[in-house]
């Protein structure tokens, strides 16, 4: 455990059993059967308890969620719109401040959470996190990514595994593999650019356990702009069987081509070590063969994945976050 | 305008430009959450903001945002929490942040906007036309033109009041012509903190507020299942505003001085005996007014609508006083290429609205002053003689004119 981690005071689960019984996102919503992100959904407002206002923008975690009359949010919620993750959570966390200091509502801390797709936060609302990433309202925001736009027919998005077959980048005749753009590594880039905000996660619902919700605990206690970047496997767009959703999560992570780590304060915190020196991480090709969207890869392709994840962790300066290769050169 | 006031009602005078007025007024609401992007000309407003914050004369939070779509998505949000909000833009970047203007009005949340008008891009061109702030006529907001600093200021405190009314709850655009008003310098007359406060209410979202204590779900999916009955809500609180505006303004007056002559939606100059008149928006009124002043001397019976809300458009009112007349002309300042006729926008509003009488003047039209370009009076003068024209004939041939373009 490092020395930035044991600093950073908050109410830590530290067992299965001390997680809250109390469920803050119950039944009404219409999700999928495996479905991760509604685990993530769940596991959130869990963690962060009642006293939470949240924005959900446009995604299969809107449409698939929040029918109306049957609202599976406790907690109050509000739509906001696919490239607005950011903005949503500054506004709602400006309004409160304001209301609170002109004591036209009492004082008291409410999480202000809002979450958004891999489509809707990863490309379109970039720029919207970023400027939320630039004030000091305490807010949290949650980039739930299962690789796709989910909810409209599982399309290619900045955030798709390479080579993936979606309904963007079918499979053709001439054309094998049509999505060429590897993973956008978003929370790394947001810790980057944006060194006050204090505390930028990845995150796997379910692996390791009780990690997801301590790092939404953290988020809400260190102050200020905070990111959560989920992996979500997602039975319907990655093509698996439903009971595997975990297990999934789990293999995308120790392949290392889903890195899971914390940067609290500027110091990167491994959740999960898949360099080679540590217990070592399993071949993608592992995680990859288990999902028909991945059907259609050659050898050559698994091994060209293989060999970007092993240049992840192996030769970057900060394995498996910054794609920076040493060797700084200093003018004289 | 009737100039006299309460005592006590005004705190001073100040040469203020139209924004500059806006500002004044935002403080004097104790608007909760701003949010600002720059853009000529209306960025102004928030330069003027920014001061009065920063010298400490209203408490707010104050969010310089990343883009219009952030900065209209931040003040929503703010509103749905249950704080009093302001934003603003113009020309493109107005339409930059039009997802979130459009939401804003179907959430019923009752932001105010400042729309500095520009021409939108392309070319570039920092001149006003209205294209921009009608793009949001069918989006469920109240919008109204105002053509003095004056107004200005006035239209801030009477938009909050309008559009926070629990029969409305609609955001409100506040239009101002790009340069010509936002940023000549006027007189103004600003109000104690104490007169406002008897006006204006303070911002209370009940029901809807977004807050723990209050654990609603807001605007989740409905489909086919009850969008429309959504849509028809808006569509009744758009049609209450009528009745609301009427009140708003009689309120105003008496607490400011008889400021507003009914029917507040629109201004006549000069109509008593006229028999052609021209309707425009915004800071045209000006050398219009000059116009009817100049050929009244010449003997000629006109006189100008000045047309302040376009929505809710006055529908009745602006009937029963253009009936009067033998010929009107609609000055347009702003276009709609392919429509009807070929006409401007506020010609098919105008026409549509006289269709219903069996006995109808005759109505023409005119584009003119597009991306900025100075309407003279000369040209003022010219528009009047064409509607003149129009009047004395049985049927209208091109009767779309462009006035003061190159041909």
């Amino acid at each position: 455990m490092s020395t930035a981690e044991k600093v950073l005071v908050y109410d830590r689960i530290k067992g299965v059993k001390q997680i809250p019984l109390e469920e803050f996102y119950t039944s009404g919503h219409r999700t999928c059967q495996g479905c991760e992100s509604a685990t993530v959904m769940r596991q959130f407002i869990k963690a962060a308890g009642p006293r939470t206002v949240v924005a959900g923008s446009t995604g299969c975690m809107y449409v698939a969620n929040t029918s109306y009359m049957t609202t599976p949010w406790i907690v109050p919620w509000m739509h906001t719109q696919l490239g607005a993750g950011g903005s949503s959570a500054v506004g709602m966390a400006a309004g409160l401040r304001a209301l609170m200091r002109k004591n036209r509502i009492p004082q008291e801390k409410i999480n202000v959470i809002s979450f958004c797709g891999d489509l809707g936060g990863g490309d379109m609302g970039l720029s919207g996190i970023s400027g939320a990433l630039q004030t000091d309202y305490d807010l949290l925001i949650i980039m739930y990514d299962n690789e796709s736009a989910a909810n409209t027919d599982i399309q290619a998005t900045g955030l798709t595994t390479w080579g993936a077959q979606t309904t963007f980048s079918p499979v053709g005749k001439v054309q094998r593999i049509m999505h060429r753009r590897w993973k956008k590594n978003v929370a790394a880039m947001l810790a980057v650019g944006h060194p006050n905000c204090r505390y930028v996660a990845t995150a796997c619902a379910t692996f390791p356990p009780l990690d997801f919700l301590n790092k939404v605990r953290k988020a809400l206690s260190v102050g200020g702009p905070t990111f959560i970047h989920t992996y979500d496997p997602c039975p319907k767009g990655w093509d698996f069987h439903p009971r595997y959703s975990h297990e999934l999560g789990e293999l995308g992570v120790r392949s290392g081509l889903l890195p899971l780590y914390e940067i609290i304060d500027g110091q990167v915190v491994y959740t999960y070590d898949a360099r080679k020196t540590a217990k070592g991480r399993i071949p993608v090709r592992e995680y990859l063969s288990r999902q028909g969207r991945f059907a259609h890869l050659t050898e050559e392709d698994i091994a060209y994945i293989q060999r970007m994840v092993d240049e992840m962790w192996d030769e970057w300066e900060v394995p498996g976050v910054a794609p920076f290769r040493g060797n700084l050169k200093v003018p004289a | 305008m009737a100039v006299a006031q309460p005592v006590g009602v005004y705190e001073r005078e100040d040469l203020l430009t139209g924004c500059q007025a806006v500002a004044e007024g935002i403080r004097l609401a104790n608007v909760d959450v701003i949010a600002a992007y720059p853009i000529r000309p209306y960025t102004e407003v928030m330069d003027a903001i920014s001061k009065i914050i920063a010298d400490g004369k209203l408490d707010a939070e104050y969010i310089v945002a990343d883009s219009e779509h952030s900065q209209f998505e931040i003040v929503k949000h703010a509103a749905s929490v249950g704080a009093r909000a302001f934003a603003g833009s113009s020309g493109t970047g107005w339409m930059y942040g039009f997802e979130a203007l459009v939401v804003t009005a179907t959430d019923r949340l009752p932001v105010l906007f400042l729309v500095g008008n520009r021409a939108l891009d392309d070319p570039g061109a920092f001149g006003v036309e209205h294209n921009d702030a009608l793009a949001i006529r069918d989006m469920g907001w109240l919008l109204c033109w105002v053509a003095t600093a004056q107004e200005a200021l006035e239209h801030v405190l009477l938009g909050y009041r309008i559009a926070e009314d629990k029969r409305v709850m609609m955001p409100m655009a506040l239009a101002m012509d790009g340069a010509f008003l936002t940023h000549s310098q006027h007189i103004v007359r600003i109000p104690s903190q104490e007169a406002v406060n008897r006006f204006l209410p303070p911002f209370d979202l009940a029901e809807r507020r977004l807050h723990p204590d209050n654990p609603v779900s807001i605007a989740p999916q409905v489909n086919e299942d009850w969008v429309m009955e959504i849509r028809r809500q808006n569509w009744e609180a758009a049609r209450r505003a009528r009745g609301v505006i009427t009140t708003a303004y009689e309120e105003f007056n008496q607490v400011f001085g008889p400021r507003y002559k009914p029917p507040y939606y629109f201004e006549e100059f000069q109509t008593e005996d006229a028999e052609v008149v021209l309707v425009g928006m915004g800071t045209v009124a000006m050398p219009a007014r000059t116009a009817v002043r100049r050929l009244r001397e010449q003997g000629h019976r006109v006189g100008y609508v000045n047309l302040r809300w376009f929505r809710p458009f006055p529908t009745l009112e602006l009937r029963d006083c253009l009936r009067r007349f033998r010929a009107v002309g609609v000055i347009d300042r702003d276009f709609a290429h392919g429509a009807p006729d070929d006409g401007g926008v506020l010609l098919h509003e105008v026409r549509s609205c006289l269709y219903p009488l069996r006995e109808r003047p005759a109505v023409v039209n005119f584009i003119t002053g597009l991306g900025g370009r100075d309407v003279s009076i000369q040209d003022a003068i010219r528009m009047y003689q064409i509607t003149q024209e129009a009047a004395r004939k049985d049927r209208l041939d091109g009767f779309v004119t462009w006035v003061g373009v190159r041909e």
